[in-house]
């Protein structure tokens, strides 16, 4: 029961999906649909009213809203269609897409070639596994966020947040401003997943205390959040008895991580990173399924919008080209893992023939280091280094493997951090 | 001698500014950090980002922010006027939506076109 | 004036009126929480337990079989998710395997269908997930999965619709006895019943002592908690996974649920209030490790929700189905502890029984409305679900992303005979809310679409019980319009 046929369907029109569609429509495909879950374009940018996007890319500093509407605008001059208010329900390895919406009913969609930009989704309460009453008042913060930004209603008064993530910094300010009172940002591990300037921004400014290396070990309410529990852990993340401070408030907000939403990858069969909770894809973003690409947060965790649009711009551009040429070449194919101190690496596979002028390749370190060097290796064999004098779990870690570097390896590409060793 | 992390980009380099010495700034990355760290010192401001009331939008708050960054001290009765304000879609992107934020010169305008 | 009064809407009370909405009284249930199925109801395993537990000749053997087959009729009949998957008790050494002899032995004497004995390689060909350490297990074919509060629900929307009246947010705190009528007091209001079934669960103690000149029994709360993992966890086991109870205690289960997301615990802890439904990390922790000696490759990361429930235990080892000593007409249903929920249905006939034997006179009604349907979008072949949306066009859009659960069911829900009015109650009857997410997208949505159907200002929705509050205001006040 095919509906419609287009050359390239987008899933998601987040940031990632607008990129990818703008550059696949640009590259060569000649029909081009977007579906969106939501009633507008932007996704979770359209929330996140707050300044600070765009310094890489637009060369300014932005709001969420404002960087959504540039690629809404770049848009209106393609003949690129969008579908609002529409849920993607499956696809299928033939690239048919089953989706619905009120208007146009149940559809199966088949497209030349696909890229998956849904985006990820927040870790909650039961996910992390939080003791205690289960009172109204217990939010995750993005959730908060747009109740208080865009629905218009405040969701708590005296709040605790939990999690010094961006998502749950950026809150803390913005209930501030808006007459809460924010009493504490809780953070199990010994350092903040956030980006610095947020905490100087968001807390600093309002003197908001940062409780490092503690967590909420109970909360109690019956109707409503009435107490919180907060209780310091030792080096293996477990409280310690003796250490409990007691807060008197009506709302916890969580921001403790968030996952790549890959239920639709899933039932296309792709190949899954157990490390990104992402699918596996190559340096041009294209996934274990030909003609099927992923970009953005559905494919590992971004920190910053920018790098998020060029991974889309890069998994567009491919896009297009499959649907005008068809295969990509792998005769020489790089597996890409990870070495000490490396949680993840994206790309997890790189078919040399394919890379234009270098490989880039993003990952995330396990821990704060100071002072280190990035390896890349091919076995014993040192291919290249790049000195770090700061890295941190919060912070996406970028290096760039020259072309020529990359020629003459098969088989496995290391990429590790260590202390640069004294000649 | 003070210590700052620079807000102006993600990458946060922490700063040393020198009050003895005409607030010079070491540890800067860029020159726009020399500008902050100076700042923050001397007359330290905030960009403002808020919402306030629409009527007939797609949503019932619209995004806005204040043009300029304003004094850091000026936030929150910035804040209060904003709960003066409510505005009739269409918005666009870059309308004034308060005027001359408390005789600074500086507006609050919407964000989004709604 | 009612004929029966019936106090407490879980799934004892709702099966009680279900199963006496067939005959032509006027009965009345009376629910003290603003949604029904909200207590022991809504926090359990969730388990058809088959019937090989129960000491032989005990009324919890005897209900446990009958109910067992009832609640798959019921289900079938009203719609309502179940899944005859099987279920394995586990040995993993000599005492064990004493033990699962004599389940077997009591199953066969209770009337269990099919049970037999595994051996190790047998069990682990039917559950390959299973720790390797077992050494055999006890196979009930005809032990179930179901949604209890589904159960529930839906037993108590077809009584309502054959004629039972239903009264939310009536705590019954007084009772008056003129003579020949029970005279129950909810606040302000008084409902007087010739008859009174109590089904109060854990309160239902305090409710007979509101009538009774001695208490005859005591509610000994017992506290259970579990996780709820993601449906990528769904598929480690096929059945029903039962320990051996020990003298250390009585074992986690691990279970698919009728949602196809996996089911992990209880723990038990005897507890002070019958209202305390909180987690602790020790229960928690406990459950976790007990979990993984049955099935080692639970992914506890991919946890969607902790939950707490409480057993309505008495002092008495079986369950109490007796009209009180001092009260005349009135009937405790009480101490229904594990395999309540499977027993409900065969309880509720037992209860009528007893109304008979006081002077009710049963007469069947000529139109008893048996069947219950209710659309369930997922399930839908793409041409089922094409047409449907051709005809309501609220069910082309997704509300809760995580289960595909669409605006028509929400709306279809809202306006289900015993009016939903709280984003919780909405879950129950609907399941949105009850994925990977938790409600993170979907919960302002339903409340939006609560709000609009009932016509009341979104703040008032509530999560689930009173005082559960979600919104503290609005954020601008708003003023001269510029």
């Amino acid at each position: 029961m095919i509906t419609e046929t287009y050359d390239l369907v987008v899933v998601g029109g987040g940031p990632a999906g607008l990129a990818a569609a703008l550059e696949g429509y640009s590259n060569g495909a000649q029909s081009v649909l977007i579906l969106e879950r939501d009633k507008e374009l932007g996704g979770i940018l359209n929330q996140c009213i707050h300044n600070g996007f765009g310094l890489h890319y637009f060369k300014e500093e932005l709001t969420g809203p404002e960087y959504a509407q540039r690629f809404v605008d770049m848009l209106r001059d393609t003949n690129v269609q969008v579908k609002l208010d529409t849920m993607v329900l499956e696809i299928t390895r033939g690239k048919q897409i089953h989706c619905m919406n009120s208007k146009d009913g149940y559809m199966v969609i088949q497209a030349k070639a696909i890229v998956l930009a849904m985006g990820c989704r927040e870790r909650t309460r039961g996910a992390i596994a939080i003791p205690g009453d289960r009172p109204a008042g217990i939010f995750t913060a993005g959730t908060a966020q747009r109740y208080v930004n865009m629905e218009g209603y405040m969701v708590g008064k005296r709040v605790i947040i939990l999690g010094s993530g961006d998502i749950g910094l950026i809150m803390a300010r913005r209930m501030t401003l808006e007459g809460a009172k924010v009493l504490a940002c809780v953070e199990l591990m010994p350092y903040s997943n956030g980006l610095n300037r947020n905490i100087v921004q968001c807390l600093k400014d309002y003197d908001i205390p940062l409780y490092l290396a503690h967590t909420i070990t109970d909360i109690q309410g019956d109707g409503r959040v009435e107490k919180v529990v907060v209780s310091k852990v030792d080096e293996n993340r477990k409280p310690i008895p003796g250490t409990e401070m007691t807060f008197d408030c009506d709302t916890v907000l969580l921001s403790v991580g968030l996952i790549p939403e890959n239920e639709l990858s899933k039932s296309a069969g792709l190949a899954m990173d157990r490390r990104t909770s992402g699918p596996v894809v190559f340096e041009n973003m294209e996934t274990s399924i030909q003609g099927i690409f992923a970009c953005g947060n559905v494919v590992h965790v971004h920190d910053l919008v920018d790098f998020v649009t060029a991974e889309s711009q890069r998994a567009g551009r491919a896009a297009g080209k499959y649907i005008a040429g068809g295969e990509q070449k792998s005769e020489s194919l790089l597996e890409v893992q990870n070495g000490s101190c490396v949680n993840y690496t994206v790309p997890q596979k790189i078919r040399t023939e394919n890379v234009e002028k270098a490989a880039e390749i993003f990952f995330r370190v396990n821990n704060v280091y100071k002072n280190v060097v990035i390896k890349v290796t091919d076995g014993d064999h040192e291919i290249v280094r790049f000195k770090r004098e700061h890295m941190a779990p919060g912070e996406m870690e970028k290096i760039t493997v020259p072309k020529a570097l990359l020629e003459n390896i098969a088989g496995t590409l290391t990429v590790s951090v260590g202390k640069e060793e004294t000649a | 001698m003070t210590e700052l992390i620079c807000i102006v980009c993600p990458k946060g380099c922490h700063l040393k500014v020198d009050e003895q010495n005409d607030y010079a700034v070491t540890g800067n990355g860029c020159k726009r950090g020399e500008a902050y760290g100076k700042k923050e010192l001397t007359n330290p401001t905030r960009v403002v980002p808020s919402t306030v009331k629409i009527i007939g939008g797609a949503h019932r708050r619209l995004p806005v922010k204040t043009s300029e960054p304003i004094p850091k001290a000026m936030i929150f009765d910035a804040m209060k006027l904003l709960d003066t304000v409510t505005v009739n879609a269409p918005v666009k992107r870059g309308d004034v939506v308060y005027r001359n934020i408390l005789e600074t010169g500086i507006d609050f305008i919407a964000t989004k076109d709604m | 004036m009612y004929d029966v009064a019936i106090i407490g809407c879980g799934v004892i009370g709702a099966a009680t009126a279900y199963e006496l909405s067939r005959y032509d009284l006027k009965i009345a249930v009376l629910e003290k929480e603003n949604d029904i199925a909200d207590g022991t109801t809504k926090a359990n395993s969730a388990i058809v337990h088959a019937g090989y537990d129960p000491e032989p000749g005990t009324a919890m053997a005897r209900l446990n079989v009958l109910g067992n087959a009832m609640i798959e009729d019921i289900a079938k009949k009203l719609n309502v998710h179940y899944q005859k998957c099987g279920s394995l008790v586990l040995a993993f050494n000599e005492d064990d395997l004493h033990m699962i002899y004599r389940l077997y032995r009591q199953g066969v004497i209770n009337g269990v269908p099919g049970v037999r004995i595994l051996n190790a390689r047998e069990t682990l060909d039917m559950e390959p997930n299973l720790s390797t350490e077992v050494m055999g297990a006890l196979y009930a074919p005809s032990g179930a999965i179901v949604s209890p509060w589904e159960l529930c629900i839906a037993m108590a929307d077809t009584a309502k619709r054959n004629g039972v009246d239903f009264f939310l947010n009536s705590k019954v705190d007084r009772i008056e006895r003129t003579g020949t009528s029970y005279r129950l007091h909810c606040g302000d209001k008084v409902y007087e019943a010739a008859r009174v079934v109590n089904a109060a669960g854990l309160h239902s103690d305090d409710v007979h002592n509101l009538v009774a000149d001695v208490p005859e029994f005591k509610i000994i709360p017992s506290k259970g908690q579990y996780y709820l993992l993601d449906k990528s966890q769904g598929s480690l086991v096929s059945k029903v996974i039962f320990q051996c109870p020990s003298k250390v205690g009585k074992g986690v289960l691990v279970s698919p649920t009728v949602h196809g997301n996996l089911i992990v615990g209880p723990d038990a802890v005897e507890i002070d209030s019958d209202d305390d439904v909180s987690t602790t990390q020790q229960g928690l922790d406990f459950v976790r490790e007990t979990a993984v000696k049955s099935v080692p490759g639970i992914n506890f990361r991919d946890s969607i929700r902790n939950f707490a429930g409480v057993r309505a235990q008495s002092e008495r080892s079986d369950f109490i189905i007796e009209e009180s000593t001092s009260a005349k007409g009135f009937i405790n249903l009480a101490g229904i502890k594990s395999p309540g929920l499977t027993s409900a249905p065969a309880i509720a006939l037992d209860c009528i029984k007893l109304l008979e034997k006081t002077g009710v006179y049963l007469k069947k009604k000529e139109h008893f409305i048996e069947e219950r349907q209710k659309v369930n979008f997922k399930s839908l072949s793409p041409e089922e679900k094409a047409a449907l949306i051709e005809k309501n066009p609220l069910y082309g859009r997704v509300i809760c992303r995580c289960e595909t659960i669409t605006e028509g069911e929400i709306v279809d829900a809202i306006h289900s005979p015993i009016t939903p009015r709280t984003v919780d109650a909405i879950k129950k009857r609907c399941n949105a809310g009850m994925g990977r997410c938790q409600g993170g997208f979907c919960g302002p949505r339903v409340q939006e679409i609560l709000a609009r159907e009932l016509g009341i200002p979104l703040e008032e929705v509530l999560l689930n019980k009173e005082g559960t509050y979600i919104l503290t205001g609005e954020t601008k006040k708003g003023g001269v319009q510029q």
